[in-house]
């Protein structure tokens, strides 16, 4: 059966035996559907020869994501803000999303290619699923996520860059697993907690002090809560909670009862909980120092 | 040796080679119910399945051949992915994909030496019952727009008729289960090839899925193990009460739905429940 015996809308690729993947099959019936837009993104570089990627720099930039693994699962959490150069573009945008029934993925980057990326990652999951009968391992969807990140390589070499944080509760094993990527698609699996984007470094270092393994899912919440109060404290691409707007971190929770997304009522309760206690310790919790001997 | 064949000879050789295949099998039964839309098959297989997902709101049911209809079911799983990716979830329709099926079985049907020997149905379950759609596909590419309850294959046409009597709008779950087993199960005595022994249905035997009006984003599950058995006894302990009521069952059924409006509730199980 040729690829055109049936006519533009009844391509051969949709009968083929072939392939689970959607992004593969998109690639056979529809490549033009295909996130990757090296040729878009050649202005980039021209436009300025002296600084590549000059103009990309000014499209909206999603900041930071925190995951932490928990007792039983996972937490995710994402601020809100996107900028765009020194500009902030919008306060409310969402990098935090439901990838499938047990996963949550998240995005730091442009948030044009990070938006696509999750889009196109949450249908390859759920095809897989129609097609098969079956969801993937949480190992295999991470590893999905990495070809996908990579396809996007050309694109982040002229700095139309995001990279995903991956995490998702493993239905084999009982626990929360996190993985992170870099731009060329590595995958690490990341113990214990990781975070990505501009604030990453400080969000990093503030759960260093306040994580401790086998905590709760409330507990880890507000770890990560803390920890996003403290990438904005420090970066300015990333914002704190906005008591006065009632915009709140996103928040989502992975455990053997599936994904969810706190609400707006739920998260804001941990972001006032916070924001009240840095009222009278701005630099927030200290932690427990223990002198030798 | 060429020899000439009229075209109407040839179509109608090949839909009755294709409708003799359908009415081999043994038939599947679509209803819609308050609940949502249940879909029920005796199917004793656990990995070949006649029910699965299309999208969000929206399944796809088959009997026949099953590499035809499996390979339909992936093209439609396609289909409605890349529209929801290109559009938007909202965008894929049971009425799309019912187009895009006629299309595909058409094109077989007349392109190709052997037609496809399948018989399938796509629903979509709505915010209300008003909102439900079911498309009915047939080999030859043919659309029938069905309202309550399909019958595919198999003696479709007798199954049909022992649903008609009993279907109602608005039944729950549990009725539309019952209704459902006893039109697949048929007559009693004979007729072997509609369904055969009414004892030979249990759980084992049997493809149940639902399409859940209350859930929301993917609504499509099966109803498998303990939820399946729990179905299986009430449609069993009705099955007998009715054997054991017989007529007067039905007259009294008959009453109340004569009366409409005044008695809401469930015709058949009031009756049922005082004879026993």
């Amino acid at each position: 059966m040729g690829a055109d015996s049936y006519g533009r809308w009844l391509p051969g690729a949709y009968l083929s035996g072939g392939t689970s993947s959607f992004t593969d099959f998109l690639a056979a019936a529809a490549p033009e559907l295909l996130p990757a837009a090296p040729a878009a993104a050649a202005w980039a570089v021209t436009s300025d020869p002296g600084t590549p990627g000059s103009l990309a720099r000014d499209l909206p930039h999603g900041t930071t994501i925190v995951a932490a693994a928990c007792d039983g699962g996972v937490v995710m959490a994402g601020d809100r803000r996107a900028t765009m150069g020194h500009m902030i573009s919008q306060r409310d945008i969402e990098k935090v999303f439901r990838s499938d029934e047990f996963s949550a993925i998240g995005f730091a980057g442009v948030a044009g290619v990070g938006i696509e990326l999750v889009r196109l990652f949450q249908v390859e999951l759920e095809h897989y699923e129609k097609l098969e009968g079956h969801a993937l391992s949480l190992d295999g969807k991470a590893n999905r996520l990495a070809s996908m990140v990579r396809g996007n390589i050309g694109g982040a070499m002229q700095g139309l860059v995001a990279v995903p944080l991956f995490c998702g509760y493993d239905e084999d094993t009982g626990v929360g697993r996190i993985f992170s990527y870099d731009v060329s698609g590595g995958r690490q699996e990341e113990h214990r907690f990781d975070a990505v984007g501009s604030g990453s470094i400080f969000a990093r270092n503030s759960l260093k002090k306040l994580y401790a393994d086998g905590m709760g899912v409330a507990d880890t919440v507000l770890a990560c809560m803390h920890a996003l109060y403290d990438a904005a404290d420090d970066d300015t691409a990333t914002g704190g909670p906005d008591l006065s707007r009632r915009i709140y971190p996103v928040i989502a929770t992975i455990t053997a009862e599936g994904f969810e997304r706190l609400t707006d009522e739920q998260a804001g309760q941990y972001a006032r909980a916070v924001v009240e206690s840095r009222m009278s310790a701005p630099d927030g919790p200290p932690a427990a120092l223990h002198q030798p001997g | 040796m060429p020899f000439y064949v009229s075209p109407e000879q040839a179509m109608k050789d090949k839909a009755d080679y294709a409708r003799k295949a359908i009415t081999r099998i043994r038939s599947g039964v679509v209803i819609a119910c308050e609940a949502g839309i249940l879909f029920i098959a005796p199917n004793p297989s656990r990995a070949l399945r006649k029910f699965s997902e299309i999208y969000d709101r929206i399944a796809f049911a088959a009997v026949g051949r099953y590499n035809e209809f499996e390979r339909l079911r992936q093209a439609g799983v396609r289909y409605a992915d890349l529209t929801g990716f290109q559009y938007d979830r909202q965008d894929v329709t049971a009425r799309g994909l019912a187009n895009y099926y006629a299309q595909l079985l058409g094109t077989f049907f007349t392109d190709s030496p052997k037609p496809y020997e399948v018989e399938i149905v796509v629903a979509e379950v709505g915010k209300t019952a008003d909102d439900d759609q079911i498309y009915r596909i047939t080999f030859d590419g043919s659309v029938a727009d069905e309202h309550g309850f399909v019958v595919m294959g198999g003696q479709a046409d007798q199954v049909a008729a022992a649903l008609k009597d009993r279907y109602r709008d608005a039944m729950t779950l549990e009725e539309a289960f019952t209704v459902a087993i006893s039109a697949l199960a048929g007559p009693a005595k004979g007729e072997g090839a509609a369904g055969g022994d009414r004892s030979e249905i249990t759980g084992a035997h049997l493809e149940v899925a639902l399409l859940d009006r209350g859930r929301p984003h993917r609504t499509f599950r099966r109803l498998t193990g303990a939820r399946l058995e729990g179905l299986l006894a009430e449609a069993a302990g009705g099955r007998k009460a009715e054997a054991a009521g017989g007529r007067k069952t039905e007259a009294i059924a008959g009453e109340r739905t004569g009366k409409a409006g005044e008695s809401a509730g469930p015709a058949g199980e009031d009756p049922a429940g005082s004879t026993e």
